[in-house]
């Protein structure tokens, strides 16, 4: 199951953290910053895969950002890149051309699009149709 | 501006945003960040009550705040307010606010609370899945107190909404795996299971997931989800890619579902339907075959969907490990992909063959990607792959490639990362040693590991290395020359000092022949380094100097010149200075037979398990290292096999260790960091003897106990020991037999005469009367006279008959210089010496902890730490005391628990064991429950003495 998801750019800002076991502030803190600098090292040629930890960090860039999930050594490597794609897919609609000062100006709404598609560090919807439906009708509620 | 525009925005937000991304500095940006928070706490407490939407704007740029990294002491109290509003996008808010600031003040749980209880009734699905999200991200074990039983009841109703079945799914299993003692299925496991039906797929999705962790906890209760996950998962493989419209992706049909049923199905062994079995292969054969098909997208998105599943299914396959023709077919598959031009691919398969490996009916298959493997290693760019293909080559060795693999091995070290060189030293060791046929290339690869990555060699390897020429006297001679020949190396590494140190200290003599490595040669080759070396090493070549001079007294005059030295026999560390000084005093008062004596060669190393290995599993965790256990029935040599295993041994078991360098004492106690039982005092004591010829101690008759409790959790030292007289002890243990071996070393110039020997058991007196005896324990008599400075040695045989508590005593009666001395000990036999370790799982742990819980049957104990609390010394005891010390069973990663059963000739004794350290309060609580009373409180005392 995922331990966390972080969404952060080339400078190490983050742009989403999303915790699904509990750590402290400080912890949080620290797990940004390594996860950062494991991944941001690491060139096209290189898997989308770190050892991270007693866990593993799957990870996938999409222009200066980084989408970093962390799950169990044991888990799908590539269920878990499939669905940041899936992710950044749902994004890319309900942004429309979804870039990163959108994360920054609606983060309460990218909160909303994690949890339609994440809950409790597991899968909860994979159909983009399903969940843009869902946003769309969220949007029109006052 | 791309946020503003957009519809429901707070203008607001947006402006502070902007001002806060315009901010030149972190001193602008505080400064900003401190005017707002002004103002919002104005507003806050002003008397205008503040209208929904700014409460919410407000709360949103707290949050905002929050996120950069600032900390919030107010607003908890708005953001609970905005809870209970009737509108979405406040309720959102709040809730989001809550989550990420989840504060555990009482008084706001019960509001939130509060409010969540009232959204979850509302039959507002929008609203109830707020709720729900709330509870799946905070989690807390409040929360569970008041929703667990609520949950699965929104789950299981026919009117419940499709989405909100989602979001309780998940929210029930974050609320079990936080307080599973909360969450109890019972009467609804059956409806939750059936929710593999579903028609919505996405509650399939949501549900499967909380199914999955249930059955891992209960399988027996989960199990008919196995024949629902198999005709879910074949619906779906046989599906066209059009068929499930909004859940196909890429035109792969419910990949992540798939993948979900596919692991779910791990958690239990094939099925035993053959219905369904059949079923189910024939899905794992069609996942096969479309791997071979031609791809529908050229998208990486599509065969990245198709080989997620593929790969689960291989998964499946590895686990069921009885299905030859898929487990050959998997290979196959896996061995296209080691030349696929990603490199998530190559990764992949390279992990998943490295399991694949380890199966007998792959074995062979995997063996022939031999040179595909080898070549990723030398050109993956990517590190983790080229440590993958490490751990392949690992796993696929064998005897009939091993030379092939280590070679190629030591030859990637030389460039290898140094952040993997630890670990593919362990494994060349490794390897080296379970395969060595012929121990001369044994020899030549260690000697080559310290020579390529000597910083990396760590002290386990070269100690390993030592005891298997200490123990094989076919390569002692070879192993003496090729140390030699390679302390010739203008710079060689302090490791292959050391070894060249002892080695030749040992078997100098075998190639003394040779003019070339005359014992003088020898000597200046070694001491020409010594000056380059730090203290440890050089108390061990002193050792080796002090062995020369035993073994080549030609050397004696030299070598007393080298420690007469200023720099030696006034060197500035006391351990170097101490041997220095009694070497010298030893070589030039004792005489050649008591120089003989002390000097001895060393007596082989009692076979054990290899340290290295325990150590590479302890780098990898368990699990991780698959080591090639294939051939381990069909091994020679069988230093890997070595029997019992049961905890740090001693050194100074005979007077011919007296001169043993502390660098080998540790040889034996490696495993341990305990501390050593006598080992170096003894061996200063011992030579002060030889000199001194001190006069007798007082003979003592009361029962001496000192030693036994330090041999409760381990087998061998030095029981016993005073002016006269050392004792030591080996054991071994195997079911409810025991056999231990006494040794009896005089430690006097004189004889011991009229030495005799009894040894006597609890209850043995009256065993004809109560006819229980609980130990049998048989010796044989030995010699009467023990010469001076000679060591004899007694065999026991015990057999555990029942439990017992007191231990056998051993008197001993001789004569030293016409006084008649007399000695009783307690043996170190105790009844945890009949443990047989036994792994279980925490679920099986924790089901048997209940079933142990008539209270006579429980022992406990809370005691202060008279020892350290180092968790690796715990462990040590833990392991030596006999039982499987088990991981991630309980639940606080502090404690340990054990698990063991003891053998006895009529029953058998099952043991658990919890022990929970207080490292602040320096306190323990230990807590014993065994199927029988008397063991639990004899242990109980045992134990609570040992830490």
């Amino acid at each position: 199951w995922i331990r966390f998801i972080l969404i952060q750019n080339r400078a190490g800002k983050t742009r989403l953290a999303k915790w699904y076991m509990q750590f402290d502030d400080d912890e949080k803190q620290k797990l940004i910053e390594e996860v950062h600098a494991v991944v941001t090292v690491r060139d096209a040629k290189h898997t989308n895969f770190v050892e991270f930890r007693n866990f593993k960090i799957i990870y996938r860039r999409y222009a200066g950002l980084y989408f970093c999930i962390c799950v169990d050594v044991t888990d799908n490597n590539l269920a878990y890149l499939e669905g940041i794609h899936n992710f950044v897919e749902v994004l890319n609609e309900y942004f429309h051309n979804v870039c990163e000062l959108d994360l920054v100006f609606n983060f309460y709404k990218v909160y909303t699009v994690v949890d339609e598609m994440f809950l409790a560090g597991e899968i909860r919807e994979t159909s983009q149709t399903k969940v843009l439906k869902q946003l769309l009708m969220l949007q029109s509620l006052e | 501006m791309p946020a503003v525009s957009k519809g429901d925005g707070m203008r607001g937000l947006a402006v502070f945003i902007s001002d806060i991304r315009n901010c030149k500095s972190k001193e602008a940006e505080i400064k900003r960040i401190n005017k707002e928070l002004a103002n919002i706490r104005s507003k806050f407490k002003g008397d205008k009550a503040l209208d929904g939407y700014s409460k919410k704007k407000y709360v949103c740029k707290l949050l905002f705040i929050f996120l950069l990294g600032h900390d919030i002491d107010f607003g908890h109290m708005e953001a609970v307010n905005l809870l209970s509003s009737n509108k979405y996008t406040e309720k959102q808010i709040g809730y989001l606010f809550i989550s990420v600031l989840v504060n555990s003040n009482s008084e706001l749980i019960r509001l939130i609370n509060n409010a969540i209880k009232n959204d979850l009734s509302s039959r507002n699905p929008t609203f109830m899945c707020l709720a729900l999200h709330c509870i799946a991200n905070v989690g807390s074990r409040e929360m569970a107190e008041a929703f667990a039983s609520e949950i699965p009841r929104i789950l299981v109703a026919g009117d419940t909404m499709d989405s909100v079945k989602q979001s309780a799914a998940l929210c029930l299993l974050r609320l079990y795996k936080t307080s599973p003692d909360l969450v109890l299925m019972g009467e609804w496991t059956s409806r939750v299971v059936h929710l593999l039906n579903d028609q919505h797929m996405g509650v399939v999705t949501a549900a499967i997931s909380l199914i999955t962790c249930l059955s891992q906890k209960n399988p027996d209760e989960f199990k008919t989800c196995v024949s629902l996950a198999v005709s879910r998962l074949s619906r779906i493989v046989s599906s066209a890619s059009t068929d499930l419209q909004d859940y196909t992706y890429y035109f792969v049909p419910a990949p992540w579902l798939s993948c979900k049923l596919l692991r779910l199905l791990q958690c239990y062994p094939p099925p035993e339907d053959g219905a369904v079995k059949g079923r189910l292969v024939e899905c794992l054969e069609t996942i096969l075959n479309k791997a071979q098909e031609p791809p529908k997208s050229k998208k990486v998105q599509h065969s990245n969907a198709k080989n997620a599943i593929l790969f689960e299914a291989i998964s499946l396959i590895i686990h069921y490990d009885s299905e030859p023709n898929l487990l050959v077919r998997a290979c196959n598959q896996l061995g296209q992909f080691l030349q696929h031009r990603e490199t998530n691919l190559r990764y992949l398969a390279l992990e998943s063959m490295c399991t694949l490996a380890s199966s007998e009916f792959s074995h062979e298959a995997v063996k022939t990607h031999i040179e595909t493997v080898i070549n990723a290693l030398k050109t993956e760019r990517d590190v983790s792959v080229r440590q993958r293909a490490a751990d392949l080559l690992y796993a696929m060795c064998d005897r009939s490639n091993a030379k092939q693999i280590v070679a190629e091995m030591l030859s990637y070290l030389e460039t290898a990362d140094y952040s993997i060189r630890e670990e593919m030293v362990l494994k060349v060791a490794i390897l080296a040693e379970k395969y060595a046929v012929d121990y001369s290339w044994y020899v030549d690869t260690i000697l080559n590991l310290i020579r390529i990555a000597g910083d990396y060699v760590s002290e386990e390897v070269w100690y390993r290395v030592i005891q298997i020429v200490i123990n094989r006297d076919d390569v002692q001679g070879y192993a003496a020359k090729t140390v030699f020949e390679a302390l010739q190396a203008p710079a060689c590494h302090e490791n292959m000092v050391k070894v060249g140190g002892y080695i030749l200290g040992e078997f100098g003599n075998l190639i003394a022949g040779d003019p070339r490595s005359s014992p003088l040669v020898q000597f200046n080759l070694l001491h020409s380094k010594f000056h380059l070396c730090s203290v440890p090493t050089r108390a061990l070549l002193l050792s080796a100097y002090i062995k020369f001079i035993n073994l080549f007294p030609e050397t004696k005059a030299t070598i007393q010149e080298v420690l007469r030295c200023d720099s030696q026999i006034r060197n500035s560390d006391v351990e170097l200075q101490q041997r220095a000084v009694e070497y010298l005093k030893l070589s030039s008062i004792a005489s050649t037979d008591v120089l003989a004596t002390v000097l001895e060669e060393m007596p082989p190393f009692p076979e054990r398990e290899s340290s290295i290995l325990a150590k590479l599993k302890k780098k990898k965790g368990p699990g991780a290292v698959s080591v090639p256990d294939l051939e381990d029935g069909k091994r020679e040599g069988g230093e890997l096999n070595g029997g019992g295993e049961r905890g740090p041994d001693s050194a100074a078991m005979s007077a011919s260790n007296a001169s043993t360098p502390s660098p080998s004492a540790d040889l034996l106690g490696m495993r341990s960091a305990a501390p050593m039982s006598a080992a170096p005092t003894s061996a200063g004591s011992l030579l002060v003897d030889v000199f001194s010829e001190a006069g007798p101690a007082a003979p003592s008759a009361a029962v001496n106990d000192d030693g036994f409790l330090r041999f409760v959790c381990k087998n061998n030292g030095v029981l016993f020991e005073n002016q006269l007289l050392q004792i030591g002890i080996k054991s071994e243990y195997r079911q409810n037999l025991g056999r231990m071996y006494l040794f009896y070393g005089n430690k006097t110039s004189v004889q011991f005469a009229s030495f005799t020997t009894t040894v006597s058991c609890p209850g043995e007196l009256q065993s004809h009367i109560l006819s229980i005896l609980r130990l049998n324990v048989q010796t044989k008599p030995v010699e009467p006279v023990v010469e001076g400075g000679a060591q004899i040695q007694q065999v026991l045989n015990i057999e555990c008959l029942t439990d017992f508590s007191e231990a056998p005593l051993l008197n001993i009666k001789f004569r030293y210089g016409g006084a008649l001395q007399n000695l009783s000990l307690k043996l170190p036999v105790t009844i945890n010496k009949f443990f047989q370790p036994t792994e279980m799982t925490s679920h099986d742990f924790f089901q048997r902890w209940k079933q142990l819980s008539q209270p006579q049957q429980e022992a406990q104990k809370i005691f202060k730490a008279n020892h350290s609390m180092d968790t690796e010394v715990l462990k040590a005891k833990l392991l030596g005391l006999g039982t499987a010390l088990l991981d991630d069973v309980d639940p606080n990663p502090e404690n340990y628990v054990c698990a063991g059963v003891i053998q006895t000739k009529g029953q058998q004794v099952g043991c658990l064991l919890r022990l929970e350290p207080n490292g602040q309060a320096q306190m323990y609580r230990l807590t014993l429950r065994c199927s029988k009373d008397s063991v639990s409180l004899r242990l109980c005392e045992l134990l609570a003495q040992q830490f």
